[in-house]
């Protein structure tokens, strides 16, 4: 995703009016929460099991045709575990008759031969498979499962039905020292991308951040074997390395700024401008089921409410960046501050960059962390 | 990789595994036309006479090496 969010920037920073936002281009569909993983680093509500009941078959068809209509084109189809849900198929399908490209985001659990011959024959555009280490043992322990002979095998049937594969493997302190083994594990499985993402503390990452953060060494030695890597391979696999955004000194364009390019509607339907962004308070964000999706983008205020820069505070408000970053991410402000109109600390002109470089103090054992056990994702 | 015009857009875009790339008047005429059957002089013939221009050659030629270092072509057999 981290790659998609830069192509798609490139293409909205052609937009030249900045006041009146263009469609949703990416539409992304959580379908559900269930999953059969309980990773560490899951971005999901730590509170997943209090939400509401899950849209309907025909819903998601509805927001589907308005959302395609509005100018959406690329369809993420996530979860959870999307392939938990058994009408997967009939979305895919009326995805790929609307023009939709659709790209399927999965651990692998589930997809089994039929299923991928349904999905092929329903017209989907791409499988993104999920790995969480480059050994069975790691693997199986960070996702708390025994999945790691399923997800080889899925591997092989994802190229064997002739689809394009990106293997994302989310990285932190407990795999980053495995990145060599990591990439060589992906080009005997024919990977064509590597997506190497360092974990975004949100949901149960952010639970378990201080478990989770890589120290500088690593990271360093990570982008080392991924350059060694990509000499190597040359253009046969494209090889994405995103930094955890702790070690930069200025922000992300989180989501190209908040209602730009991305809608995401979550399993009961809520709609959020980037899928962590139900955590912020006094926000109310509508919902699918008793909007439309164009009232939804263009007239909502939760829709409305982080766009242009009237909202921003300083050093955000009077900082020539700020068409360039849009002052970061909103949620990682609000879990760090408490204020979500804030400047994403990651920045260096924040007042609050201190809780981050702590954060990374501590990731380089300058600090002590404070021992408490690894949180898995659970559905309670 | 698959090319589609996108009204919304106004353009011809290019979509991939999670990503797009808009393209500009010219990619997109470009684009279009390149089928797998018609060679670049083909092309550029074509052009020529769609656009009432002469001598676009060249830059066809350097569209299409960079599409191509891209990856967003093959050149076929």
């Amino acid at each position: 995703m981290n790659a998609t969010a830069d192509v798609v920037a490139e293409a909205a920073a052609t937009r030249a009016d900045i006041s009146r936002p263009g469609p949703p281009l990416w539409l992304l569909f959580e379908l559900t929460y269930k999953c059969p993983l309980h990773c560490v680093f899951c971005y999901n509500p730590v509170d997943l099991a209090r939400t509401g009941a899950e849209l309907a078959t025909e819903d998601w068809i509805r927001v589907l045709r308005e959302a395609r209509a509005l100018g959406a084109v690329q369809l993420g189809l996530s979860g959870g575990e999307p392939l938990v849900r058994d009408d997967l198929e009939l979305i895919v399908a009326e995805a790929h008759t609307l023009g939709f490209y659709s790209n399927l985001i999965t651990s692998g659990v589930g997809l089994t031969e039929s299923r991928l011959q349904a999905l092929k024959r329903a017209g989907l555009d791409h499988i993104q498979l999920s790995f969480q280490d480059s050994t069975r043992e790691m693997n199986d322990f960070l996702s708390s499962t025994r999945t790691f002979e399923l997800k080889s095998k899925v591997a092989k049937l994802i190229k064997q039905y002739d689809y394009p594969m990106v293997l994302n493997v989310v990285l932190h302190r407990l795999n980053i020292d495995h990145v060599e083994e990591i990439l060589s594990m992906a080009e005997q499985l024919g990977a064509d991308y590597v997506e190497l993402a360092n974990t975004q503390y949100y949901g149960w990452a952010s639970a378990n951040r201080d478990r989770l953060l890589p120290s500088r060494g690593q990271l360093r030695r990570a982008e080392e074997a991924t350059q060694r890597f990509r000499e190597k391979v040359g253009q046969r696999i494209r090889v994405f390395f995103v930094v955890p955004d702790y070690f930069e000194r200025r922000p992300k364009p989180c989501m190209n700024g908040l209602g730009s390019i991305f809608l995401t509607i979550t399993p009961d339907g809520t709609a959020l401008p980037c899928h962590a962004a139900r955590m912020l308070p006094g926000i109310n964000f509508p919902s699918v089921r008793t909007a439309s999706v164009a009232s939804v983008w263009y007239d909502s205020p939760g829709f409305n409410h982080f766009r242009g820069d009237s909202w921003m505070k300083e050093p955000c408000r009077s900082c020539p960046e700020k068409t360039k970053d849009f002052g970061g991410c909103r949620c990682q402000a609000y879990m760090l501050t408490g204020d979500a109109a804030n400047a994403d600390p990651v920045c260096d002109l924040s007042p609050h960059h201190y809780l981050v470089t702590d954060a990374v103090a501590r990731a380089d054992g300058l600090r002590p962390i404070e021992e408490k056990p690894l949180l898995f994702r659970d559905h309670r | 990789m698959r090319l589609q015009w996108e009204p919304a857009q106004d353009a011809h875009v290019l979509l991939y595994p999670e990503g797009m790339i808009k393209l500009n008047v010219s990619a997109g005429e470009i684009m279009k036309r390149c089928d797998g059957q018609r060679t670049i002089a083909d092309i550029t013939a074509d052009l020529e006479r769609t656009f009432a221009a002469t001598d676009l050659a060249d830059d066809v030629s350097a569209f299409v090496s960079m599409a191509v270092a891209k990856q967003w072509l093959e050149i076929g057999p």
